[in-house]
């Protein structure tokens, strides 16, 4: 079954063929170490694997020692202690025997060089050919070069099995692959703005010109799973000269000013945390997507594309701020049912 | 059977006994004398670039004792309990079990933060050491054949790494690895189709969900460090079947191998090197922090740090993610979005990179058209365009990983994170073009040098006069052992292929493909250098008048040649062999 | 007296009396030169807000207008407040190296007397956050760990984790915040300077500042795993891996690999 002719196959060639090449010199002379020739040289050689292997031993009783005698204790310096005297008694008991092993075996041991043969990889003619052969008689004892129908079954058999255990695994692994639960956040009609992470709730007159809060509904902690609730409801908030808003992602969201975003990265969802003041520029730290506040957060640099979603908010009467409604559109990442 | 090797004339030890004693037992249920037989005494290579695999192993066996150790008190449940342990900082604060066992680890478990440093960086330079060692491999040739297999088994290696030090850092369930998670969250949604229910299938439902962390001490203790062992085996298994490469020299070609015996200078050296390897991780686990959870806090989808990065060796993918511009996301004509400024940088782009490694061997094989065995390695500078391109892919790699810390580097060199961004975004185009060219122009140039040198010999600095005036510098000629190294190396031309049409005028089957071959061997082959021949060296010695010279006087002859520079650019003439066809 | 004009001549004579003038002279700069502002000053009077405008006008009034309403270059003081006054000058950021998007920490120009003059002036132009009492700063009054979760959510993202500082846009940066003091630390949240937030007392109230200052105070210290490489994250950590981890590991190999002599 061979197409290639593997006879040659260690031997160089090139191109020269009408040119002649070096030939292999053979191996250099070899040269002694100073070791070999001086017995002195070989005992201070070996004196000095033992001297490392000594350094070993110490360190060991040195880890022990320093277990005992320097506990964590309750500070970042006792701690910095503790670990520096393990790690470095550690080091030295592994570079001790590691050094003196290899400084054994450079200095000490035979270091004549050796040559062992190679042979071709591959098996030689009459191995391949009682393999060939060997298969050739398994086929035919078991009879499945004529019985076609039993060469379907059994691979339909084989090929289909695999669900029984696929199945469960995949259909239980999402949970319940409600997967519009992404379109909508826990935000309401009514919902308090509320300082992150104490919960405090936000009054309009707290918010002032050149701050941001960082918001999430007043009743996350409500919620069966908070994080996964928190995780899309996230809100940053801040207040411009209304004179300074070019525009919006609708009429009447803002409130004298304030104005509320999603917190939710729209490239691939770290929060965007960095609120540059002077710019009105939100920076996201992980890719470096900028928004401007003042535009409808529209995108001005960076690998995102789509503006933050903006949450419309206004005031109840005892002042506080809350959501006029969820997102008009789903917030976070893209993906591809998002617009559907 | 007898292991000990005292002289016939004195009694064993009691250990040499034991020893016997030890191996008769196993070889009679075992056949155990076949494997020490041909084992014992195999000969392996030496050169220090040959260890750096060893790092990779020894590196890995670190982490995995490490490992064992963390299991034992870390908890990965991402149930919520509130903090009551000695840091003041993350006194009473609400916590996933993951983070607060994480902490007690580092705190109160005598040597625990220890251990997770040596985790964590054996990691970090295990994955250091296996792009080294492929690096080494790729420069040298050592995936041609019969290696191509154990190429590919390296290649999953590397893959496998990068899963596990993924899904290693991403236990603690804190604020920097939780927003990890979130990023890659955000690219598993950018899937077309599937993307939303991939997000549900790996989060448990929605992010973060309350599966995650189990899930990933799964793949990070059991499933990923089982393929890792298993391809390990089979690494190593090729290198015992294959026999190691070994560099060029004299006494050594394709038909042999020249080195030590296993037993005892490897025991010695590579036993030596993992304590070595084990000794300094722990000597930077012991004086370097690494990791510091308690700085970040417990993962909440609200906070974010400045300079969030993944370990070093996902930079690449992050600051492909950084460099793409945002407007390629696109809304189909039925509704659906197609987010390609994620697909593009998160997917294609290290996909083509990494293919590029992974099918290398084969592309080289096919364009070379040499289906031998070679167990010779090559120096990089005889294969001026794989060196090239690995340089160009290196390149490449590297702006990506300088792309992921564009913000360390705004703030240390202040600069505008904004212009560094556009700089990249150029350079990962210019850099790896600008990089193939000059390493090949570097690579024909040390060929060069390569030849001047075999012709002319070495400069000795001797200065002659001769009574006519004339000035000659002494060149010292080559002995045998250096010439050797600089003309061993097979002088690879681009492939010929069969006619387009055959005897009787009927265009040829295949033809199409056989030329795109034989244009890529081109591309590969075409500039050259070729290594010097004896009948070159003859006609350099007989250059000058100064044979005279080596006959006349008493020195032995070291014949000048210095005013005679033969112009290196005349010995690299293309033959007329490969004219289009 | 005899024996001191015979060491006169002494060759080592010049370097002693070198020492001694250098001795001398930083120990006078050192007793005589003007301390930095720590504690807040004492309230301010009419001659320090007559003092202050002097100072105002000699080196702000170019960039801020004479009536510290603003000009082109650089914004009204009208409100900013005393706070502000002691942050921007205290730090040295203003006067102003050059116009631009950072203000630059450089060495502080003005004493605390002066500072406290400055100060006077800009607050009796309007009602503006004054300076906090050292009460308010004290980061043993802080709870570290109410402060940390706080300075996670609030400002981790610009000035890191642990407050080593962080990259803004177009070259902006927040900085590291180790070496500045507590009363520093509470103007800078107050009155929000440069591309800082402002964190008003509605905000983050005194309480909540000064626990965020129990936190800073704790950090830039030891780390308990040893060096803290800059408190920088991975990408320190990666670098230090290559150049440590595998320098060692890569010289160890070149030393088994060599021919023993």
């Amino acid at each position: 079954m061979s197409t290639h002719d593997n006879s040659h196959d260690l031997e160089v060639l090139d191109g020269n063929t009408s040119l002649d090449r070096f030939e292999d010199p053979g191996h250099p002379e070899h040269k002694p170490r100073r070791g070999d020739l001086d017995p002195k040289a070989n005992k201070k050689a070996e004196r000095q694997v033992l001297f490392l292997f000594a350094i070993s031993v110490l360190g060991t009783i040195g880890f022990v020692v320093a277990y005992f005698a320097l506990p964590p204790g309750d500070n970042p310096e006792s701690m910095r202690t503790s670990n520096l005297a393990l790690g470095g008694a550690l080091a030295f008991a592994l570079l001790g025997i590691g050094t003196g092993a290899i400084h054994w075996a450079k200095a000490l041991m035979n270091d004549h060089e050796k040559s062992e043969e190679r042979h071709l990889q591959a098996s030689d003619a009459e191995t391949r050919e009682a393999a060939v052969q060997a298969l050739q008689d398994g086929t035919d004892d078991s009879g499945i070069s004529r019985r076609g129908a039993l060469k379907g079954a059994v691979v339909t058999a084989v090929a289909l099995f695999p669900l029984t255990i696929a199945l469960p695994l995949i259909g239980n692994i999402g949970e319940d692959w409600n997967v519009s639960k992404l379109k909508h956040t826990m935000w309401k009609k009514g919902t308090r703005l509320a300082r992150d992470p104490s919960g405090r709730a936000i009054k309009a007159s707290d918010v002032t010109i050149g701050s941001v809060f960082h918001v999430i509904p007043e009743d996350l902690e409500e919620a069966e799973h908070p994080l996964d609730e928190k995780a899309k409801a996230v809100v940053l908030l801040v207040r411009l000269d209304p004179r300074d808003i070019k525009s919006e992602q609708g009429e009447g969201w803002s409130y004298d000013g304030i104005i509320a975003f999603s917190k939710i990265c729209t490239h691939v969802g770290c929060p965007v945390a960095l609120y540059e003041q002077q710019t009105h520029h939100l920076l996201c730290p992980c890719h470096q997507s900028t928004f401007d506040v003042a535009d409808g957060a529209r995108v001005v640099f960076g690998p995102a594309k789509r503006p933050l979603p903006q949450l419309p908010i206004t005031v109840d009467d005892e002042g506080y701020l809350i959501a006029q409604s969820d997102f008009h559109e789903p917030v976070g990442p893209s993906f591809w049912e998002r617009e559907k | 059977m007898s292991t000990t090797t005292a002289p016939t004339t004195s009694t064993p030890t009691p250990l040499g006994r034991a020893a016997a004693g030890t191996a008769d037992y196993l070889d009679q249920r075992t056949g155990l004398g076949v494997v020490v037989k041909n084992f014992a005494r195999k000969i392996f290579p030496d050169h220090w670039s040959f260890l750096l695999g060893e790092i990779a192993l020894f590196s890995f066996v670190t982490i995995l004792i490490s490992g064992v150790f963390l299991t034992m008190f870390f908890v990965p449940s991402m149930g919520e309990t509130h903090y009551t342990g000695p840091w003041d900082s993350l006194r009473g604060v609400e916590m996933s079990e993951a983070f607060s066992s994480t902490l007690r680890l580092s705190f109160e478990v005598r040597g625990g933060l220890l251990m997770r440093q040596i985790h964590h960086w054996a990691a970090l330079i295990f994955m250091a050491a296996i792009v080294t060692h492929m690096m080494r491999v790729f420069f040298t040739g050592a995936f041609r054949k019969p290696r191509e297999l154990n190429w590919v088994v390296g290649f999953t290696l590397l893959i496998l790494g990068l899963a596990a030090g993924f899904s290693g850092y991403s236990l603690p369930d804190d604020v920097l690895s939780g927003n990890g998670l979130r990023i890659t969250d955000g690219v598993i949604k950018a899937i077309p189709i599937i993307g939303s229910y991939m997000s549900y299938f790996v989060f448990g439902g929605e992010f973060p969900g309350q599966d995650l962390i189990p899930r990933l001490f799964t793949v990070h203790v059991l499933l990923v460090p089982a393929l890792i062992l298993a391809l390990i085996g089979l690494h190593l298994l090729f290198v015992v079947l294959h026999k190691h490469t070994q560099y060029p020299g004299s006494g050594r070609s394709n038909k042999n191998v020249v080195g030590f015996p296993l037993f005892p200078i490897y025991v010695a050296k590579a036993g030596g090197y993992f304590f070595t390897v084990f000794g300094v991780i722990a000597l930077m686990a012991a004086t370097m922090s690494i990791n510091p959870v308690w700085n970040y806090g417990p993962y909440d989808p609200s906070p974010v740090s400045a300079g969030a990065q993944p370990d070093w060796y996902m930079l690449f993918l992050e600051g492909s993610l950084r460099l793409m511009p945002g407007g390629a996301e696109f809304v189909t004509w039925g509704g659906y979005t197609v987010s390609l400024n994620i697909i593009i940088p998160a997917m294609i782009v290290p996909g083509i990179l990494f293919t590029l490694l992974a099918i290398y061997p084969f592309v080289e094989a096919a364009v070379t058209g040499d289906k031998r065995e070679h167990h010779v390695l090559d120096r990089p500078r005889n294969r001026p365009f794989r060196t090239s391109f690995g340089v160009a892919l290196l390149v490449a790699f590297f702006i990506l990983v300088l792309a992921g810390s564009n913000d360390l580097i705004a703030t240390h060199f202040h600069l505008s994170i904004n212009d560094i961004t556009w700089a990249f975004r150029v350079l990962f185009f210019v850099g790896p073009w600008l990089a193939f060219v000059i390493t090949k122009r570097i690579c024909l140039g040390l060929q060069r040098k390569d030849r001047e040198l075999v012709l002319h010999g070495h400069e000795t600095g001797r200065i002659v006069r001769f009574a006519s005036g004339e000035y000659i510098e002494v060149h010292k000629p080559l002995d045998a052992h250096e010439r050797w190294l600089r003309v061993q190396h097979d002088n690879i031309r681009p492939i010929e292929i069969e006619p387009a049409e055959d005897s009787r005028g009927v265009r040829r089957k295949g033809y199409q493909l056989d030329r795109l071959r034989q244009r890529l061997s081109q591309v590969f082959y075409e500039d050259r250098v070729e290594p010097v021949t004896p009948a070159e060296l003859a006609a350099a010695h007989s250059h000058g008048e100064h044979d005279e010279i080596a006959s006349e006087s008493h020195e032995p002859a070291q014949v000048g040649g210095g005013h005679h520079l033969v112009e290196p650019e005349g010995e690299t003439t293309t033959d007329g062999r490969n004219t289009q066809v | 007296m005899k024996a001191l004009a015979a060491r006169r001549h002494d060759r080592r004579a010049p370097i002693v009396l070198l020492l001694l003038a250098l001795l001398l002279t930083g120990g006078l700069y050192a007793v005589l030169a003007p301390t930095s502002a720590d504690a807040a000053p004492a309230a301010a009077s009419a001659d320090d807000v007559t003092a202050g405008e002097k100072l105002f006008q000699a080196n702000c009034a170019t960039c801020h207008g004479p009536s510290a309403a603003g000009t082109e270059s650089a914004p009204s003081l009208i409100g900013v407040g005393a706070a502000a006054v002691d942050f921007q000058v205290g730090t040295g950021r203003m006067p102003m190296q050059m116009n631009g998007p950072q203000a630059q920490v450089k060495p502080v120009q003005f004493d605390d007397e002066q500072i406290g003059q400055l100060a006077a002036f800009v607050a009796s132009l309007g009602a503006g956050p004054a300076i906090p009492t050292a009460d308010q700063v004290d980061p043993a009054k802080g709870d570290p760990a109410n402060g940390m979760a706080l300075f996670r959510t609030n400002c981790a993202m610009c000035h890191n984790a642990v407050g080593a500082g962080g990259a803004l846009s177009r070259g902006k940066f927040a900085p590291n915040l180790w070496e500045t003091t507590p009363t520093h630390l509470y103007e800078a949240m107050l009155t929000g300077p440069q591309s800082m937030p402002v964190f008003g007392d509605t905000n983050l109230n005194s309480e909540e500042k000064r626990d965020i200052i129990a936190f800073i105070d704790q950090q830039g210290n030891a780390s308990p795993g040893g060096l803290d490489l800059g408190s920088l994250g991975p990408v320190s950590e990666g670098l230090w891996a290559w150049v440590v981890g595998m320098g060692l590991l890569i010289g160890a190999a070149v030393w088994i690999g060599a021919k023993s002599s």
